[in-house]
């Protein structure tokens, strides 16, 4: 009795020191992980609602206005304008009051040059009456809408990134509203992005079912010789593929001048700089993706279901439909998901080959960080992005598994 | 699959069909490889053109290539970064893959779903997530900020082919060393490594070239000092078709068949080590 | 053996890496210069570098980049200033000074003109701002082959606007700047009301639904090189353009491009310096060397854009082609300069507007 229950104890033993050791020897990456993956990507997150530009620019004005707490349809009373100026003296002190300008400038257009005006002579007067000072600076001052906006913003954490990547906003009334006509993009992006990955994924099932199933039918050699012809563009870099696309399809490229000189049109078509171009140039470098884990599972598919399919009387459509299809779907299920993830996310192609009409997201991240300088919405469109890829990557999960991203 | 290899029971129908999925496939096939060798011959071309017919061959754009400071500078750049980022990757792949082979580790599933990630997450976010973060550790403007997100772009595949190499590999072999007197250490060092390492070398080689060919992380960390050979293509690409690009482009391609080439002699290798006969 | 080759390469690149990688710090003095690339980056490269470094040795490296605030502000903004020196236009420059990006230039530090007058006086007004110093002006304009509209190209700005009259694809920078000047002056705007008509909503509308009529037809450019390669390509009939780099197609790549003088938008170039370089004295002393007599006429040598100082005109000898092509040298048509103060304010709202319109 003694001995096997000590036995047990001496296996449990064994049993987590092993575990623990598996665990020591994954820990450096993961820690690698945690600093160069996981919080960058929480800086990201964060960045999307973390916010405080406002409230430490001008903390004495978030707190007396937090004090008033007026209706909004009024202006604040002569405390407050007394504590602008003071947060105003310190800013330009400090030439913050320009990223101030900026932020009110992104919620509302024009109250940069309020602001602006206001600070360029703030340092000049010593002493108060502030409302009059301001209001002489700026007629804007005497109107409850700039401290709308600056109460909207009076908060270090705010959805007001999320509201614009929804093309949405917060009046200075503090009501939500729709986006202006004339910038409300946003959905109209997402639309887009989901339906060139769709149509790419589309793209991809048709061109790559077949290659696969013929691949796979076919007897090694062969098909490992031909599968030379998928690796290659699998493994030339992305942007000589890029490259290669805007060769053949420019207006003096290799296809229209085959085209011509089949005298199959008489002017050159326009096939690149548009959505024509990004569609057929992703749908080449994302079937790999397609078909290699494709080819893997029907290579596995054994043959002679189908045959025992046709021999109890099913004509070789019928075989094919309702024995061997179902056997694919796994693979093809893992494989259109992994192509359309990957499609959403896609940046270079697009910049490349489309025209100003055919962006995707990505680009609009890298738009706000590098042009716009607005952080905080690239951010939300960042992390709207990533949670979209992400349930799609919890389904893919589920559905495969995340090791068994085979690729050849 | 030729019309001799049909079985006699086939009807015309599907001999019709049989021919038509061959003509269609062969369509995909020349649509998969033919942009990739179309700048082969125009790489070569003597004229600043992009259009056949080819009247002269050159070498004038390899010239300017290798000549040019600026994208000697990126060659190098390039090279340097894929090698410390493929070290990083493929070291602290292989142990984690060695680790994640145990039998039974409760949170496999979610830590395997974790570390492969990063493949799946649009780069840019990623671009942009580590430009802010590395901002605030002041390591943004330099060599290291780009090795830390190569090697995290390129650690997925080392787990994953070292994992699959691992799911061949008996470990058996470990227990009888052990057995044998072995440490941890050494049976690791002696007896599992001989057998894995051409699993290890095609992660690296896939870390490699994924570092080698990443380009929006350099957008957002690099600076003019850190300009890869991708960073300058694509400065090229959108001011102006250079035919320097294609010169790069034709050396890139090279590259990607030597890798192919060395991929499949390191499986014939693995596939010879653990004895399988395929 | 696989230890051994890896412990040992590990060794060779380890050693590589801790040499380069915290960045060899140069024995010698070293500035990063962002300009325009291109032709004007080579008439810079002539005109202020090869000269400076034979002055003081200072290596100068030069980059390219797209001109907004942007890109400073977000080096400025992570503490990452990856440039000393750069060259932008005068809205950025207010604006940069305002935002803290820019670092203060001394005008009393100036050097005088050649002919002795202070520099106060020698430059054209306006290009001495607390954060930047002028060093050229430039004219936008249309430009067209010569080759394939012989003497029946466009003429006045409405041409470029007219493709009924003149079908086929027009290249046009990728801003709103020059672009929504343009639309308004096309359709009827005078040049003197251009900024009074653009700073209302109403204006602004006017402008995009001009633009909208051929939104189809642009073939869109984001650098100073892409103009003259879109028309010797064929894939524009005529483009907006900075009028040196056409004059430059023509001389280095003989070329026949023709250029528009009618509706001209002027618009300087200044140097500024980032703030918190860490070679603040050395780009202090570039700028003051660039910014002089002689080094601004030279320059204009090689590309024909008009130097800001008075003085240089007269160091710019009479035999220099370039001359015929200067932005004040008598072109017909009408002319304006750009409202640096309008599009300083005004400026992001206008981009945001741009950005949606395009992207619709």
């Amino acid at each position: 009795m003694d001995s096997t229950a000590s036995l047990t104890q001496r296996l449990r033993k064994a049993e987590r020191r092993g575990q623990l050791r598996a665990y020591a020897l994954i820990a450096p990456l993961f820690i690698f992980v945690l600093l160069s993956f996981l919080l960058p990507l929480g800086t990201v997150l964060f960045n999307s609602f973390y916010d405080p530009v406002v409230p430490k620019g001008l903390p004495r004005t978030v707190q007396a206005l937090a004090e008033w707490n007026g209706p909004r349809d009024q202006i604040p009373p002569e405390p407050v304008y007394a504590a602008l100026a003071q947060d105003l003296k310190e800013a330009v002190q400090g030439q913050s009051h320009g990223a101030i300008a900026n932020r009110l400038n992104i919620e509302e257009s024009g109250l940069r040059t309020i602001f602006m005006r206001a600070a360029r002579r703030v340092s000049a007067q010593e002493e108060g009456p502030w409302a009059p000072f301001f209001e002489a600076a700026d007629p804007g001052w005497a109107q409850p809408g700039i401290w709308g906006t600056i109460r909207n913003l009076a908060s270090p954490t705010h959805s007001l990134f999320y509201l614009s990547a929804l093309d949405a906003k917060r009046n200075q009334d503090g009501a939500v509203g729709a986006q202006p006509e004339d910038q409300r993009i946003h959905v109209t992006i997402y639309l887009r992005t989901l339906g060139v990955a769709f149509t790419v994924t589309l793209m991809c099932i048709l061109l790559g079912f077949p290659l696969a199933y013929l691949l796979a039918h076919l007897r090694d050699k062969t098909a490992n010789l031909l599968l030379i012809l998928v690796l290659l563009p699998f493994w030339t870099s992305l942007l000589v593929r890029t490259t290669a696309w805007m060769v053949v399809l420019q207006k003096e490229g290799v296809l229209n001048s085959f085209l011509q000189f089949l005298n199959i049109i008489s002017e050159p078509l326009p096939l690149v700089h548009n959505r024509f171009g990004v569609v057929v140039a992703m749908t080449h470098i994302l079937l790999p993706f397609m078909v290699l884990p494709m080819y893997s599972v029907m290579r596995q598919i054994p043959v002679s279901y189908v045959r025992a399919a046709r021999s109890l009387g099913a004509g070789p459509f019928t075989a094919f439909i309702r024995v061997y299809l179902p056997q694919c779907i796994p693979g093809l299920g893992a494989g259109a998901l992994l192509v359309f993830i990957l499609a959403l996310g896609y940046y270079i192609t697009p910049a490349l080959l489309g025209g100003s009409t055919d962006q995707m997201i990505s680009y609009f991240v890298a738009d706000n960080m590098g042009r716009s300088l607005n952080w905080g919405l690239a951010s939300a469109l960042a992390a709207i992005l990533l949670g979209a890829v992400l349930v799609l990557y919890a389904v893919y999960d589920r559905l495969v598994g995340a090791n068994n991203l085979k690729l050849g | 699959m030729s019309a001799s290899n049909l079985p006699l029971y086939t009807t015309p129908l599907q001999r019709v069909g049989h021919w038509v999925l061959l003509i269609f496939c062969i369509l995909v096939l020349v649509f998969l490889i033919a942009p990739v060798l179309v700048v082969v011959p125009l790489a070569f071309n003597n004229e600043p053109y992009f259009h056949f017919p080819v009247q002269e061959y050159s070498l004038r754009w390899f010239r300017d290539l290798f000549t040019n400071e600026v994208w000697l500078r990126a060659i190098f750049n390039s090279v340097l970064t894929a090698t410390l980022a493929t070290l990083l990757a493929t070291t602290l792949g292989t142990l984690a893959a060695v680790g994640l082979n145990h039998h039974n580790l409760p949170g496999k599933r979610l830590l395997m779903a974790i570390l492969v990630s990063p493949m799946i997450v649009p780069v840019v976010v990623l671009a942009v997530g580590s430009y802010l973060f590395f901002s605030k550790l002041g390591i943004a403007n330099n060599l290291l900020g780009i090795v830390l997100v190569h090697a995290v772009l390129g650690m997925p595949f080392v787990v994953i082919t070292v994992t699959a190499t691992l799911g061949g590999f008996d470990m058996n072999l470990m227990r009888a060393a052990r057995g044998l007197g072995a440490s941890q250490i050494e049976a690791f060092r002696r007896v599992m490594l001989p057998l894995v390492w051409p699993g290890v070398l095609s992660g690296a080689l896939f870390a490699f070239a994924t570092s080698f060919d990443e380009v929006v992380v350099v957008l957002f960390l690099g600076g003019p000092e850190q300009t890869t050979l991708p960073r300058q293509m694509w400065t090229g690409l959108r001011e102006q078709l250079s035919p320097t690009i294609l010169s790069a482009a034709f050396m890139l391609i090279l590259f990607a068949i030597a890798m192919l080439l060395t991929l499949e002699m390191l499986r014939r290798r693995s596939v010879a080590l653990r004895g399988v006969v395929e | 053996m696989f230890k051994r080759i890896n412990s040992s390469a590990l060794a060779v690149v380890g050693a590589a890496a801790i040499a380069v990688l915290p960045g060899i710090s140069a024995a010698q003095q070293s500035l990063t210069v962002a300009s325009w690339g291109g032709a004007y980056t080579t008439s810079q490269i002539e005109a202020y570098h090869k000269p400076y470094t034979a002055k003081t040795g200072t290596k100068i490296t030069s980059v390219d980049w797209g001109g907004t605030l942007g890109e400073i502000s977000a080096q400025v903004k992570s503490g990452n200033v990856k440039w000393d020196v750069v060259d932008l236009e005068a809205a950025e420059a207010l604006k940069g000074c305002e935002e803290g990006l820019l670092e203060k230039i001394d005008p009393a530090k100036l050097p005088p003109g050649a002919d002795g007058v202070p520099a106060a006086k020698d430059f054209i007004p306006g290009m001495i701002l607390p954060c930047a110093i002028g060093v050229i002006v430039y004219s936008n304009v249309v430009a067209f082959d010569k080759a394939k509209y012989g003497a029946n190209g466009p003429k006045v700005l409405e041409d470029f606007f007219n493709v009924a009259k003149f079908p086929g694809k027009r290249g046009l920078k990728k801003d709103p700047s020059v672009t929504l000047e343009w639309a308004l002056m096309a359709d009827g705007v005078a040049v003197g009301d251009v900024y009074k008509v653009l700073g209302t909503p109403a204006g602004v509308d006017r402008a995009f639904k001009k633009l909208d009529t051929i939104k189809s037809s642009i073939v869109w450019w984001t650098a100073g090189a892409q103009p003259p390669q879109l028309l010797a390509s064929g894939e524009v009939v005529m483009t907006h353009t900075w009028h040196g780099r056409i004059v430059d197609a023509n001389v280095k790549e003989k070329k026949d491009f023709a250029l528009v003088w009618d509706g001209q938008v002027q618009i300087p170039d200044l140097y500024a310096i980032i703030k918190g370089t860490k070679n603040l004295d050395a780009a202090q002393d570039f700028v003051r060397f660039a910014s002089s007599s002689q080094p601004l006429a030279d320059q204009a040598k090689y590309i024909p854009y008009a130097p800001t100082r008075n003085s240089s005109l007269a160091l710019i000898p009479a035999s220099n082609p370039n001359r015929a092509y200067l932005p004040n040298a008598g072109h017909p048509g009408r002319s304006m300069s750009t409202n640096s103060q309008f599009w300083m304010e005004n400026g992001d709202d206008l981009n945001k507007k741009f950005s949606a319109w395009l992207a619709k």
